[in-house]
C-alpha cells in the first residue's frame, strides 16, 4: 500500500478525482471562500476551490488575500474544521412517540453519509485521530460517529506554508501529513505528487491519469513541504504540560485571562477536537413527537455546569480553566493524547486574541507559590 | 472495571419505556419510585451494582441523573429515591402509578465491594446521600459476616429528613451500628445535634488500618468526612465518596460532568478520595 511510489497528476485531474468519488456516492467536501473566509463545504467542481487566493492570520485575525500565483490550496486552514462532517452540530439521538400504552423510544436512525474530505491538513488529520479516541476508544462508542468514520475517505494536502498562528511542530502533528489518510497531495506549480495510503486511494486515483513522478517533481514538492516548516515561528514546549496545569490550578494567570475572554465561545467551535454537547428536546407542540437533538456546547457556556439550577463554573476565569487543563492537561490521562493539535485556530478566531501558548508560556514563567 | 450491558456500549442512548409501579412518599419533597419495564418482568432486566444511577427521562422536559436505591439481591424493578430539585425532577414528582416514562442505564461504577469485605466499614451519609447507600447497606446486611464492625452514619438537616427510618431498626438488628444525627433538633428529637464529622470523630475504631469509609452526601459534607477520615488515620486510598455533576450522556461523551480528569458519569460517580483530592477543594473547578 504505502510503499506505492508517489504518483503525479495535471491539476485539471482533481476534477476526474471529483467525479469518480461522487459517482461512487461520495459526498465530496473541501475548501471553497464564503463570506471572506475559506470553508469547508460540498464540492462538485475544482472551480469552488479558493484558486490563487490565501489568509493571513495572527491572533485576533483572519483576512483572505491575493497570492501571486494561482495555486489551489495556497492557504493554511480556516474557521471551519472536518468534524462538523464526523459530529455535525446537530444529530437526532432518539424520537419519542406518545402511544395509547404511553410513550415508545425509538433510537435514530443513522444517515448513510459517505463523506470524502478533500484539503485535510497534517494538524486536521491528528484531530480527527483524537476524536477517533473520544468517541470510539473509551467503553462506549458514538455509534452516528462511528457510521460516519468508517464511509469517510480523506484526501490530504500537505502544507506549502504556514500562518503565524501555526504550532503544529511543537504538537508534533504536522505540517507533513504522514498516516490517516487515503491520498495526500503536495501542490506543485504543474500539478499534484500524490502518496497512496490505502487500497481505497489506490483504487480511486484510477480515475485520473497519472504520470510517474520525475526527480524534479519530487524535489520542488520537497522544497514546498519544507517552506511550511521553515515558516512556522510559534512554540509551545509540552514535556511539562499535564503537571504543570495541574499543579497551578490557583494561578493567578487565570484570573487575568478572565478579565479578558469574553466567554464567546469562539475557541472551542473552531477547534478541531473539542467534542463538548448538550441534549435538547425538539417538540413539535401539535403531535405527540419529540425528538432528542444533540447539539454543540462549550464549556464556556455558564449553564454548561449547571448543577442544581447554579453553574459550578460561575466566572469566567473558572471556565477558561477547564477548558485549558482539559485540552492541554486532563485530556492525557482521558484518551492518551494532548487535546491540542497546534493548529491555531482558537488564537485567531479569540476575538481578543488570547493565545493559549502564551498563556502557558505565563504560568510557566512565574509559577504559583 | 464496572460491566457495562452491550447494548448501552454500542448505544448510549438506548432508552426504554417503564412504567411507574408505586410512589412512597418519604418525606418533604422526595418519593420513592418503582418502575417496572413494560418489555420485561424479568429480575435480570434490573441488574445493578450498589452505587451505580440510571437516567430518567420525562418526555419534553429532560433527563436527570438518578441512583439506584434498591436492593440489588431482589430487584422487582428499578427503585428510586428523588426529591424535586429542577425541572425534570418536578415533572417526575406530577406523574401517577401507571404513567410511563425513559430509563436508560445502569450507568457509573458502584461502591468497592470486593475492598470492603474483611474491613471495618463506615458508611456516612448525607440527607438524600442515603438514597445511593441503601443497597450497599442492603447488601452489608445480607452479608453482614464478610465484613468487621460496620457503622452507619445518617445525618439530616431535622429529623423530618431522616431518609428511610422505618428500616434503621432492622439494619441495627443486623448487626449494623446506625447513629443518627441532625443539625437542628425539633421536638422530640432526643438524638445527636450537629454534623456528621462529629460522630466520625468520637467512632469508637479499632484497627484503624483496617477500617474504609464510604460516604454521599452535599458535596462540602463529603470533603470534611474525607479529611476527618484521613485525621482519624485512615488513608485516603481506603475513602470512597459519590460525586455529583451535571450528567447529560452518561457515557462520558458529551463533556458536562469533568472534575479534573475524571468524567463522573463514566469514572464515577463512586471515586477514590485520593483521585479527587486534588480538584475537590479547588475552587470552581
Amino acid at each position: 500500500m504505502t510503499d506505492r511510489a508517489a504518483q503525479f497528476f495535471r491539476k485539471a485531474e482533481l476534477q476526474a478525482l471529483i467525479d469518480e468519488l461522487r459517482r461512487r456516492d461520495y459526498n465530496v467536501v473541501g475548501p471553497s471562500i464564503d463570506q471572506e473566509a475559506i470553508v469547508y463545504t460540498e464540492l462538485t467542481s475544482v472551480e469552488q476551490l479558493p484558486r490563487g487566493w490565501t489568509d493571513e492570520q495572527a491572533p485576533g485575525s483572519y483576512r483572505l488575500v491575493r497570492r501571486d500565483d494561482d495555486a489551489w490550496f495556497g492557504y493554511v486552514v480556516g474557521p471551519h474544521s472536518w468534524k462538523k462532517y464526523l459530529f455535525p452540530p446537530r444529530t437526532k439521538l432518539l424520537t419519542v412517540q406518545k402511544t395509547e400504552q404511553g410513550w415508545s423510544f425509538l433510537p435514530a436512525v443513522l444517515e448513510n453519509t459517505k463523506t470524502a474530505m478533500l484539503g485535510v491538513r497534517a494538524c486536521e488529520l491528528a484531530a480527527i485521530a483524537v476524536q477517533d479516541r473520544v468517541f470510539l476508544g473509551g467503553p462506549y462508542k458514538d455509534r452516528d460517529y462511528e457510521s460516519r468514520r468508517k464511509s469517510l475517505f480523506l484526501i490530504a494536502v500537505n502544507c506549502t506554508q504556514a500562518a503565524s498562528t501555526c504550532f503544529c511542530t511543537s504538537m508534533n502533528t504536522g505540517p507533513r501529513c504522514k498516516s490517516g489518510f487515503d491520498l495526500a497531495l503536495t501542490e506543485i506549480e504543474s500539478g499534484f505528487l500524490c502518496e497512496i495510503g490505502s487500497d481505497a486511494g489506490w483504487d480511486v486515483l484510477s480515475a485520473c491519469e497519472l504520470q510517474t513522478a520525475t526527480a524534479e517533481d519530487l524535489n520542488e514538492a520537497e522544497s514546498q513541504r519544507q517552506r511550511a516548516v521553515e515558516m512556522i515561528e510559534r512554540q509551545m514546549r509540552t514535556d511539562d504540560l499535564p503537571q504543570l496545569l495541574l499543579d497551578n490550578l490557583n494561578h493567578p494567570n487565570w484570573k487575568a485571562v478572565g478579565e479578558r475572554c469574553l466567554s464567546c465561545t469562539n475557541c472551542t467551535m473552531v477547534c478541531p477536537t473539542c467534542f463538548c454537547s448538550s441534549v435538547s428536546e425538539v417538540r413539535d407542540l401539535t403531535t405527540d413527537q419529540i425528538d432528542r437533538e444533540r447539539t454543540w456546547d462549550s464549556c464556556f457556556n455558564p449553564e454548561f455546569s449547571y448543577l442544581g439550577g447554579t453553574p459550578v463554573r460561575n466566572d469566567t476565569s473558572a471556565r477558561y480553566r477547564q477548558w485549558l487543563t482539559h485540552k492541554l492537561g486532563s485530556w492525557h490521562e482521558q484518551f492518551g493524547t494532548s487535546g491540542c493539535v497546534g493548529c491555531g485556530r482558537c488564537i485567531t478566531w479569540c476575538p481578543v486574541g488570547i493565545d493559549l501558548t502564551a498563556e502557558v508560556a505565563a504560568m510557566r514563567e512565574a509559577p504559583a507559590p | 472495571m464496572t460491566w457495562i450491558p452491550p447494548a448501552l456500549a454500542v448505544n448510549p442512548w438506548l432508552t426504554h419505556t417503564a412504567r411507574i409501579a408505586d410512589i412512597v412518599s418519604e418525606c418533604d419533597g422526595i418519593a420513592t419510585y418503582r418502575l417496572c419495564l413494560d418489555t420485561s418482568d424479568n429480575a435480570s432486566a434490573y441488574v445493578f451494582e450498589p452505587g451505580q444511577f440510571n437516567m430518567l427521562y420525562v418526555p419534553g422536559v429532560g433527563e436527570s441523573a438518578i441512583s439506584m436505591s434498591g436492593d440489588a439481591h431482589e430487584p422487582d424493578g428499578w427503585i428510586h429515591t428523588v426529591r424535586v430539585a429542577g425541572n425534570v425532577t418536578r415533572s417526575l414528582a406530577q406523574l401517577e402509578c401507571g404513567q410511563t416514562l425513559g430509563v436508560r442505564g445502569p450507568f457509573g461504577t458502584g461502591w468497592p465491594i470486593p475492598q470492603l469485605v474483611g474491613k471495618n466499614v463506615v458508611v456516612v451519609a448525607g440527607g438524600l446521600g442515603l438514597a445511593p447507600l441503601r443497597p450497599l447497606v442492603y447488601h452489608l446486611v445480607r452479608h453482614r459476616s464478610q465484613f468487621q464492625n460496620v457503622s452507619l452514619i445518617v445525618g439530616a438537616r431535622t429529623a423530618a429528613g431522616l431518609l428511610y427510618p422505618t428500616e434503621y431498626a432492622n439494619w441495627t438488628q443486623a448487626g449494623i451500628d446506625v447513629q443518627l444525627t441532625v443539625d437542628r433538633a425539633t421536638a422530640g428529637w432526643n438524638g445527636n445535634i450537629g454534623v456528621v464529622t462529629a460522630l466520625l470523630d468520637r467512632l469508637k475504631l479499632n484497627q484503624i488500618e483496617r477500617a474504609s469509609v464510604v460516604t454521599c452526601g452535599p458535596e462540602v459534607m463529603m470533603k470534611y468526612v474525607g479529611m476527618s477520615a484521613m485525621q482519624r488515620g485512615i488513608p485516603a486510598e481506603q475513602i470512597w465518596v459519590s460525586m455529583e455533576r451535571n450528567m447529560q450522556c452518561a457515557a462520558g461523551l458529551c463533556g458536562h460532568c469533568q472534575l479534573g480528569p475524571a468524567f463522573i458519569c463514566k469514572d464515577g460517580p463512586v471515586l477514590r478520595y485520593d483521585r479527587l483530592q486534588p480538584y475537590l477543594f479547588v475552587e470552581s473547578l
